[in-house]
């Protein structure tokens, strides 16, 4: 037990390690500071070049708006059309069949807004040409549309008076090449030389130690896996996702998997300090998000690690923790760490089966999403934490005495209107499409949905539905997910909860940028202390939790209560 | 003085009569059409509404919804709420109505002899009329033992006038014609003397009734940060119409079925009734402290802005320094008799009423030097009189000496210009006189240089800890003088202001301010010349004095009544504290919800689902008492914080991350816990019924 636990502070530490120099080097690529991968400078220009694109042309919060919407709606009907017709292309050894239009809109959906809800199996559900031109395709994409977002907000909290925030689409190309790209390279052969595969053949042939033969499917897997994680997108190759031995075969790879997910995350909160030369903001930032995060993964590991109790009430030992849906190559703790980090950034991919977690777990699980913002996705968890913060500056603004200010600009009615929006509408979106689905289940109790009855299956659709809104993609698999109901009402919560809360971060920070800059004074209420740290993290959580408690109840903690 | 003063204003929280006014007016604005201004409390008159249904349900033989008693019991506990909510409301405008009416009482219906127009020409004739009939433009008179019946500017005299009703304060001041001093105020008395004055105001458009009708709330706007805090509550109120409404398909789910009272209880104790209900009864609060310390505001965002003031211009004369300037030494020229360079200093400002001139006599007299030369003497003598081109006075004697005192550079001349030579020593005392803060004064005789009187100013005592307050609030100060630099830098440092305006013409302040301005300061100024309503109009929060010209009344958006310079700093601190009590309150009312919801939610769940016991953690007796207790410590909180509303959450300047920890504390955690406290005390009786 001691060794695991050492192994998941190992990782959190060697992904810090990792992440502070790894944010000095992107708020370097994004100022056009001198950096490493200088070199992919002609390819950079090269692709401007070909696409048309003038760099210097700087755009308005609205058009940054414009382009990221337009960028994304041609993949989604680029997705959408190769999935419909996947079955009679190429590149399918399988013989994989062409996907229905409702599982072909969740899934375009979902690959496109960083969510990655698998209603279909990587094995039998897609092609090798689309897990490869359309999902790792999406995967690079809707990662880099975050960042550049983020970018744009970065740019926009600066001390300058401005309405040019630079241009979106060479901060989404420099996204690409200079991070994604380069880094999801280096975790490819990491994992390849851990036994993941990376071969066009189709499904091999083993016969078992009992004698039965078995066909196992394979592929160019390792990129994909490298860049599900390094992205925060989680859509894996194969169905068990992380859990499968294929795409996470040994502690290591889960080691490797679990770092690349979080570098980013991490580093681009670094980033922020460094971007705008306030680090000690940066630092406060990360703290609170470490917090935040703590507070999910510390019960979850007890929960995890002490076992369950209605299993050790048959007689059946516990000492090494709750085993039910984990993988034993990887053990409670680091299974634990892996579900609390994969729900509160928003990577979704998941190691062992989250549905047979703890309640306690569970309850965690389903809160890192329902806050969304302790690191939070690739850049769109910054823009999360930035809604927050705006909330926090103004009632602690006001209870310092001072109008409101944010870096030297005032929050005023226009801002708070949109902050607050976006605030409510991740529980509004939550909330009242589990509602929807408690009525029809309830009115229909014959329908095949749930595998559990009672508070779980109730944490199922919770789940389901916290899942996509956050932008996740892990479920309670139990839930059978792939009906018209399902796939429709997951896709439009997946759009909606996507890019609104880009929308809205983009527009205050744009509306703010152009206000009068006003220079810090002694009444300031300063944004980089310990103090507004606290303020934040207990808007977040008191927000989270009054939104979510009777919910909450009525799923893990009514569980929780009925196993003690 | 000036807190005697206060005192004496300060009425009681809650005055019997005002009470009762507060009790009958919180009835009336039940009216939802009054109470649709504001969201929170709407939606709790909404919830009322469905529970008094609820209760005819019942009666009618309903017996889904629990025993009849208990949910009128809710229903009464939740028209308490609004009721309080009102009342908070009522008796903060009652108290500003109070008030701004004791002041406007002096002058309603005083006789006003009225001065008859006859054609374009006036005549003498006067008729008495009642105040009420003045129009804007009238001519009135008023005499020797007259009240001023209604705001003007005096057309015509000189008179002294008993301020005291409006500004407490018992020393006459002179009013005249012309000038910066030529406005009176509705309600003053006229102790001496006989002046014209014209209307200039409306009736009802005075200052003071611009001021009532904000606190009755006819004219009164929200302010933009209480419109973004009403957006901020309202937000919180959606989230809960989300979570009670979607509740529902989650009991049926869960097949516990919850009574309409639970759902509207869980409903009104989450939402922030408390600031909600106490939200408006802080911005009427805040106003009426601003007029508590006898200052009129325009409106209620000038008080806001005031409390984010970064910079505040002060003038030096009469804020930072007592009045003038005194002579504080004698200097006479080595060879001079220092008696007889006294009795010349004397001499030359017998005739001289500027306050210099008469400190001159009396410093004189306090060293026992002669001040009351001999007739002879004066025979025929000729006084000269302080011109800007001569730039000095002094007196002509019989005798044939001339006497002439002024300033350096004009001294000098003289003497250079009869041939006589400037003393080196003279030259290097004034400079020492100069560096320390001082103004020489050089004195010639037949111009002839005899020595040079010091005249200092003298720094208010106490002043400098009030900049320093300051100072800690973030407010930079900059003293404005007609001093030239070296001077300026001296008193400023002794005063501790940050920064000086030295030989300041009118438009040095106007644009100091517009330079503040555009590094995104936020500046506050006081003035009362007419030369300084631009000024005025341009600072972000501009008092002028009540004795100022009209014009410097128009252009500021503040009007002090005792015309007291450093009245700009407790106005700073009344806007802070608006803001404050908002916020403070806010995060209590938020607060408050993680307690309710330990109350309110196993009781819902209970019954179907008992495992959930386990988050009762506060042991309440039973489902009922549970929710009964929640609510009704929802509408007690709100009665028991009207005196914190009214009076305000007090300021500290103790830097802004200390004061943002300190109430995080108080009004965070002590939210989070005292409901805790509060609902268990209140089930503790409540469960004896229930």
């Amino acid at each position: 037990m001691k060794t695991e636990l050492l192994g998941v502070i190992a990782s959190f530490l060697i992904t810090l390690a990792i992440a502070i120099p790894l944010g000095k080097y992107i708020a370097k690529v994004f100022k056009k500071e001198k950096n490493l991968l200088d070199f992919m400078g002609p390819l950079e220009r090269f692709i401007f070049r070909i696409c048309g694109i003038d760099t210097t042309r700087e755009m308005n919060w609205k058009q940054h708006v414009g382009a990221l919407l337009s960028l994304n709606l041609l993949w989604f009907v680029y997705a959408f059309v190769m999935f419909l017709i996947q079955g009679s292309l190429f590149l399918n050894p399988d013989g994989n069949p062409s996907m229905s239009p409702h599982l072909s809109f969740n899934t375009a959906v979902s690959f496109l807004v960083n969510c990655n809800l698998q209603d279909y199996s990587g094995e039998t559900g897609v092609t090798y040409l689309t897990q490869l031109v359309v999902l790792m395709f999406l995967h690079f994409m809707s990662a880099a549309t975050g960042i550049a977002a983020l970018v744009v907000v970065f740019k926009a909290m600066q001390d300058k008076v401005t309405d040019k925030l630079g241009n979106f689409f060479e901060y989404f190309v420099k996204s690409i090449t200079r991070i994604l790209l380069p880094i999801s390279l280096l975790i490819a052969i990491l994992l390849v030389f851990h036994g993941t595969p990376a071969s066009f053949d189709g499904k091999d042939m083993v016969i078992t130690m009992q004698g039965d033969t078995s066909h196992v499917s394979r592929g160019p897997a390792a990129g994909m896996i490298a860049i599900k994680h390094l992205g925060t997108n989680g859509g894996g190759w194969f169905g068990a996702n992380s859990a499968h031995p294929l795409e996470n075969p040994d502690y290591f790879t889960n080691m490797v998997e679990i770092i690349a997910q979080c570098i980013i995350p991490f580093a681009l909160v670094f980033a922020l300090g460094y971007y705008l030369n306030r680090k000690r903001m940066g630092l406060v930032i990360f703290s609170v998000m470490t917090l935040g995060m703590l507070c999910f993964l510390l019960p979850t590991m007890h929960a995890e690690m002490k076992g369950n109790p209605a299993i050790a009430h048959m007689g059946i030992d516990q000492s090494s923790g709750s085993m039910e849906g984990k993988e034993q190559r990887f053990g409670a703790p680091a299974t634990a760490y892996w579900s609390i980090l994969t729900t509160v950034i928003s990577t979704g991919s998941v190691n062992s089966m989250h549905d047979s977690s703890m309640p306690v777990s569970g309850a965690m699980q389903m809160l890192g999403m329902m806050t969304n913002c302790f690191y939070g996705g690739n850049g769109v968890g910054i823009l999360n934490y930035y809604i927050f913060i705006i909330i926090a500056v103004f009632i602690s603004g006001l209870m310092v005495g001072r109008t409101p200010e944010l870096l030297g600009r005032k929050i005023e009615a226009k801002e708070m209107k949109i902050a607050t929006l976006i605030a409510l509408l991740h529980p509004l979106l939550i909330l009242s499409f589990t509602a929807l689905s408690s009525w029809v289940i309830t009115k229909n109790p014959t329908l095949p949905w749930l595998n559990n009855t009672g508070y779980h299956g109730f944490s199922e659709m919770l789940y389901q539905y916290t899942s996509c809104s956050a932008n996740n993609g892990s479920g309670f698999e139990g839930l059978g997910d792939n009906t018209p109901f399902w796939n429709i009402t997951a896709g439009f919560v997946m759009i909606l909860g996507r890019f609104l809360p880009i929308i809205g971060p983009l527009a205050i920070a744009g509306i703010l940028a152009k206000k009068k800059f006003i220079p810090e004074s002694a009444g300031t209420l300063r944004t980089d202390t310990g103090t507004f740290g606290i303020m934040t993290f207990a808007v977040i959580m008191i927000l989270a939790a009054l939104a979510f408690f009777p919910a909450l109840t009525l799923g893990p903690l009514a569980e929780y209560f009925s196993f003690h | 003085m000036a807190s005697v003063r206060k005192q004496a204003k300060s009425m009681k929280l809650f005055d019997q009569s005002l009470v009762s006014t507060a009790l009958k007016h919180s009835f009336t604005k039940l009216n939802p059409k009054l109470m649709v201004k504001n969201p929170v409390m709407f939606t709790v008159e909404i919830g009322t509404a469905v529970m008094l249904i609820v209760c005819a349900w019942i009666l009618t033989g309903e017996h889904s919804q629990g025993s009849f008693a208990y949910n009128f019991i809710i229903f009464l506990v939740l028209l308490l709420t609004l009721l309080f909510a009102n009342f908070a409301e009522a008796i903060a405008e009652a108290r500003g109505k109070a008030q701004a009416e004791s002041l406007r009482k002096t002058r309603e219906e005083t006789p006003a002899k009225l001065v008859q127009p006859l054609g374009e020409l006036r005549t003498d004739e006067i008729k008495v009329v009642s105040s009420s009939q003045l129009k804007k433009g009238d001519i009135f008179v008023c005499e020797t033992g007259d009240t001023i019946p209604l705001d003007g500017e005096i057309v015509e005299g000189i008179a002294t006038i008993d301020e005291s009703a409006i500004t407490g304060e018992s020393a006459p001041v002179i009013r005249e014609a012309g000038g910066d001093k030529s406005s009176v105020t509705g309600g003053t008395k006229v102790l001496s003397d006989k002046i014209k004055v014209k209307v200039t105001v409306q009736p009802g458009e005075s200052f003071l009734d611009k001021m009532i009708a904000l606190v009755e709330g006819a004219s009164r706007q929200k302010t933009p940060n209480e419109i973004a805090l009403t957006i901020l509550l309202a937000a919180f109120t959606l989230v809960f119409i989300i979570v009670c409404v979607t509740l529902k398909p989650f009991a049926d789910y869960s097949k516990t079925p919850i009574t309409i009272a639970a759902f509207i209880s869980l409903f009104v104790c989450l939402i922030p009734t408390t600031i909600g209900g106490l939200l408006s009864a802080i911005g009427i609060a805040g106003m009426d402290r601003a007029l508590r310390a006898n200052v009129i505001t325009k409106s209620g965002k000038a008080v806001e802005t005031a409390g984010d003031v970064d910079v505040l211009l002060l003038d030096k004369t009469g804020t930072i320094t007592i009045g003038n300037r005194k002579a504080t030494h004698f200097y006479p020229v080595n060879g001079v008799d220092a008696e007889k360079f006294m009795a010349d200093c004397v001499l030359s400002s017998l005739s001289d009423e500027t306050p210099e001139g008469k400190s001159i006599v009396e410093l004189a007299k306090s060293l026992g030097g002669k001040t009351q030369p001999t007739d002879a003497l004066l025979k025929d003598a000729r006084f000269v009189k302080f011109t800007a081109e001569t730039r000095s006075s002094g007196i002509d004697l019989s005798s044939g000496i001339r006497i002439r005192k002024g300033a350096f550079d004009s001294i000098k001349k003289i003497a250079l210009d009869a041939g006589n030579s400037f003393p080196a020593e003279t030259e290097t005392k004034i400079r020492e006189i100069s560096s320390n803060g001082g103004t020489p004064l050089v004195v010639s005789e037949n111009e002839k240089v005899i020595g040079v009187i010091e005249l200092q100013d003298i720094i208010k005592p106490g002043i400098s800890e009030r900049f320093e307050r300051l100072r800690k609030m973030g407010v930079k100060t900059v003293m404005v003088t007609g001093d030239n630099p070296l001077t300026a830098k001296y008193i400023a440092e002794k005063a501790g202001v940050d920064d000086f305006i030295a030989e300041a013409k009118p438009e040095d302040k106007m644009n100091y301010i517009k330079k503040e301005q555009q590094s995104g300061k936020l500046v506050a100024m006081m003035g009362d010349g007419t030369n300084d309503a631009p000024a005025l109009a341009q600072a972000d929060v501009g008092v002028a004095m009540n004795s100022g010209t009209q014009a410097a009344k128009e252009a500021g958006n503040m009007v002090d009544l005792d015309n007291d310079p450093t009245k700009l700093i407790e106005i700073v601190e009344i806007g802070k504290q608006l803001l404050i009590t908002r916020g403070t309150l806010t995060t209590f009312s938020i607060a408050n919800d993680v307690a309710k919801y330990f109350a309110i939610v196993p009781a819902l769940f209970i019954s179907s689902i008992p495992v959930l016991q386990g988050l009762n953690i506060m042991h309440l007796h039973s489902p009922e008492s549970a929710i009964l207790s929640a609510v009704i410590f929802n509408a007690i909180i709100i009665p028991v914080l009207i005196p914190l509303a009214l009076r305000g959450v007090e300021y500290k300047p103790i830097g802004a991350s200390a004061l943002l920890r300190r109430n995080l504390m108080i009004y965070g955690l002590g939210g989070i816990l005292i409901p805790f406290l509060g609902i268990k005390l209140i089930d503790l009786a409540a469960g004896i019924f229930f």
